[in-house]
């Protein structure tokens, strides 16, 4: 689209929208949010960035390709419930640390790993269709 | 389980404590191999030449796993392990019985003969596509089928088993393979949506989705609590649609024939059984009594698929069209086994769906490799010379054709006898009848196949061959990679021709679990009683301890006749 606002502003826009996708992907434990969400969220920042200023600069920008980003957020995903075989736990039993980072207590565990497989597999598989589509 | 939290929790309330040994890890194994194994592929898009043995690998890994598994079973009667440490019927449980176990055990190896065969058959551009991937994540549903003991989780597991085969069937793209995938896609979410709104009801009426537990529920409920009656005659017709009986069977034939012969092949092996097996499992494990009400009607429908199955299969042209009845006809052979419902009737059925999905493969591949001797001909008329192109192939499809038709000393005899003997057994005389009627027409049909392809010397219109094109010979590796596989296959089939006694076995381990399942919910809910049963002793010693304390009887412990 060769409008010169929208040229101009898709970028700062894109990169607001992936941050907030983020920030949805990890509240989402407690809170309303979650991988599938955010993965949407960051999805449609490609796709509007790809309709702003083409789909070659997104390809570049993403450096993989999308679907392999959504095959890897699938291993990602079935990975986070293996790590319960080392604790005799069944698979996807949920592991917790809370480590300290700078003063600060940080919840990390197996079913954020989950999340962010999910917001890899739905953010890949949706940009990798939006940009065939944009491209035809 | 947020770990910050300052009060004590008491996980034994609804987690498994005991410790989960890395043995029953095998039980997710399948399902992980695969995934994992698919979404690997993908990664690696760029390298599309090493995705096939890739593939074969993973595939060869998935064979081993359920081996271990069956003999596991085999050893100890079921095995379970119960997602995120959740208590049944809470958590999703996995259960491998040894019909689950066998029929996972011969779909990996019926996958690994495909992927063989489709080193040679698939190009770079449908590797590209994403065949392979396709492929493992269709195993990956059709395993899940078989080993879950969860029926929401069933129902998930043949949605990710329908979107992955509607990958394979369009992985050419051509005009006719979209048009053959309708029909599929069609008939298949209609089957599948309907299976989910029946589960939706079940969930209704009985409160609980893991199969032991609603098996568990309906046996105490009072008769007529529930509405049976509907429930099971919406799975029967939601399972016969995915199995293609009878009245609703038209779409198999009119779509098997359109995509790639490897696709066909391990469609017509397992996607079908997979809709037996789920009919097995809920009517027969899940709710006799509706199965009880409903085995006259599934009488008709298997004597009806039988003798439709093999007179489609006698008036087509197209081979591969001929095969796709065939295989309804295999459907209406199992579901016999459900009618009858004895012990023997369900180990016919089992080893009938074990036989049909061997046979079926190897016939596909098989005259596979006849399609790429004469140039991708397919109907009666342009066949012929099969037997001076190669008479290993045509000794090969022989034996294919006789175990089809259910002769021996071939795989499909014994449970065609067991199915017979069973139906005589128990009054049903015109369904044994419809059984040998329809592998008497089935040998004809067959028969007609061989004599063409095979036995003549060239297609119509040539005298005898002499002035026929001759059939291409196929360079060394690609013979290896087409022959090895249907070879396996047909020695097999013939093993469990000649030598019956351990499949036999197997398939009556998993006829009596299903039959007197004590075996099975002991092996879902054991760990839950004997948790419980633990902490309840601990909480009356504690009560005890707290009341000894407190000798005036001023606390009220409210707590320790859980």
């Amino acid at each position: 689209m060769q409008t010169l606002i929208f040229r101009t502003t898709a970028p700062f826009l894109a990169a607001l929208m992936i941050l907030f996708s983020i920030f949805v992907t990890l509240r989402g434990h407690n809170d309303p949010g979650g991988g599938f969400i955010g993965g949407l969220i960051a999805a449609s920042a490609f796709m509007m960035y790809g309709i702003a200023a083409g789909v070659e600069y997104v390809r570049r920008a993403l450096y993989f390709h999308p679907i392999s980003v959504a095959a890897f957020g699938l291993v990602l995903s079935s990975g986070s419930g293996l790590l319960s075989m080392f604790e005799a736990q069944p698979f996807m039993t949920s592991q917790w640390t809370f480590p300290t980072i700078m003063g600060v207590e940080v919840a990390i565990s197996t079913p954020m790993f989950f999340d962010i497989g999910v917001y890899l597999v739905v953010m890949g598989s949706l940009t990798s269709i939006a940009l065939k589509l944009e491209e035809e | 389980m947020a770990g910050n939290a300052d009060h004590a929790v008491d996980y034994a309330a609804g987690m498994l404590m005991a410790p989960t040994s890395l043995a029953d890890w095998l039980i997710v194994a399948p399902s992980l191999i695969t995934i994992i194994g698919g979404a690997s592929l993908v990664m690696l898009r760029y390298q599309a030449k090493w995705h096939g043995y890739l593939a074969c690998f993973y595939l060869a890994a998935l064979v081993l796993v359920d081996a271990l598994l069956l003999s596991r079973v085999m050893v100890e009667g079921p095995i379970t392990m119960t997602m995120g440490r959740w208590l049944p019927p809470f958590g999703i449980t996995l259960v491998v019985d040894a019909l689950g176990g066998l029929m996972a055990l011969i779909a990996a190896i019926v996958a690994l003969a495909v992927c063989v065969y489709s080193l040679a058959d698939i190009s770079v551009t449908s590797t590209r596509f994403g065949f392979y991937p396709a492929l493992l994540w269709m195993m990956t549903g059709i395993t899940g089928s078989f080993l879950t003991g969860d029926i929401f989780n069933l129902y998930v597991w043949f949605e990710v088993m329908l979107i992955s085969s509607f990958g394979l069937l369009i992985v050419d793209g051509e005009r006719i393979q979209l048009d053959g995938a309708m029909k599929y896609a069609v008939l298949n979410l209609m089957a599948t949506t309907l299976f989910l709104v029946t589960t939706g009801y079940l969930y209704g009426a009985v409160g609980s989705l893991n199969m032991a537990d609603i098996a568990l529920r309906l046996r105490e409920m009072p008769e007529g609590a529930a509405p049976m009656g509907t429930i099971a005659t919406l799975y029967l017709l939601a399972f016969s649609m995915k199995a293609a009986a009878f009245p609703v069977n038209f779409w198999l034939p009119a779509s098997y024939h359109t995509p790639k012969i490897v696709v066909s092949a391990i469609f017509a092996g397992l996607l079908t059984k997979v809709g037996v097996y789920a009919l097995i499992r809920t009517l027969v494990l899940v709710m006799p009594e509706g199965r009880d009400m409903l085995s006259d009607l599934i009488a008709w429908i298997a004597a009806l698929t039988m003798i439709v199955g093999a007179i489609g299969a006698l008036a087509q042209n197209d081979v591969r069209r001929t095969f796709g009845f065939l295989v309804v006809g295999g459907i209406g052979s199992s579901m016999v086994g459900v009618a009858v419902g004895t012990q023997d009737a369900i180990t016919g059925a089992i080893l009938y769906a074990v036989n049909s999905i061997l046979v079926m493969t190897a016939l596909y591949l098989a005259f596979g490799i006849l399609m790429r001797k004469n140039g991708g001909k397919v109907n009666l008329a342009d066949l012929g010379g099969g037997y001076r192109a190669s008479s290993w192939l045509s000794i090969l499809f022989l034996a294919l054709v006789f175990a089809a038709s259910g002769l021996p000393p071939f795989s499909g005899f014994w449970p065609k006898m067991v199915l017979v003997e069973s139906s005589l057994k128990e009054g049903y005389g015109w369904l044994a009848f419809s059984v040998l009627i329809s592998g008497f027409i089935t040998t004809i049909a067959m028969g007609r196949v061989w004599a063409h392809a095979f036995w003549r010397g060239g297609p119509i219109g040539t005298q005898d061959g002499r002035d026929a094109a001759p059939l291409y010979t196929l360079s060394e590796i690609v013979r290896r990679r087409v022959f090895v596989p249907v070879m396996a296959l047909v020695a097999m089939i013939v093993y469990i021709g000649v030598y019956p006694s351990p499949v036999f076995s197997v398939s009556q381990y998993g006829a009596a679990t299903l039959l007197k399942p004590d075996q099975y919910f002991d092996a879902v809910f054991g760990p839950v009683r004997a948790q419980e049963k633990e902490r309840a002793e601990a909480q009356a010693v504690e009560g005890h301890r707290l009341n000894e304390a407190s000798e005036n009887g001023a606390v009220q412990n409210s707590e320790g006749a859980h």
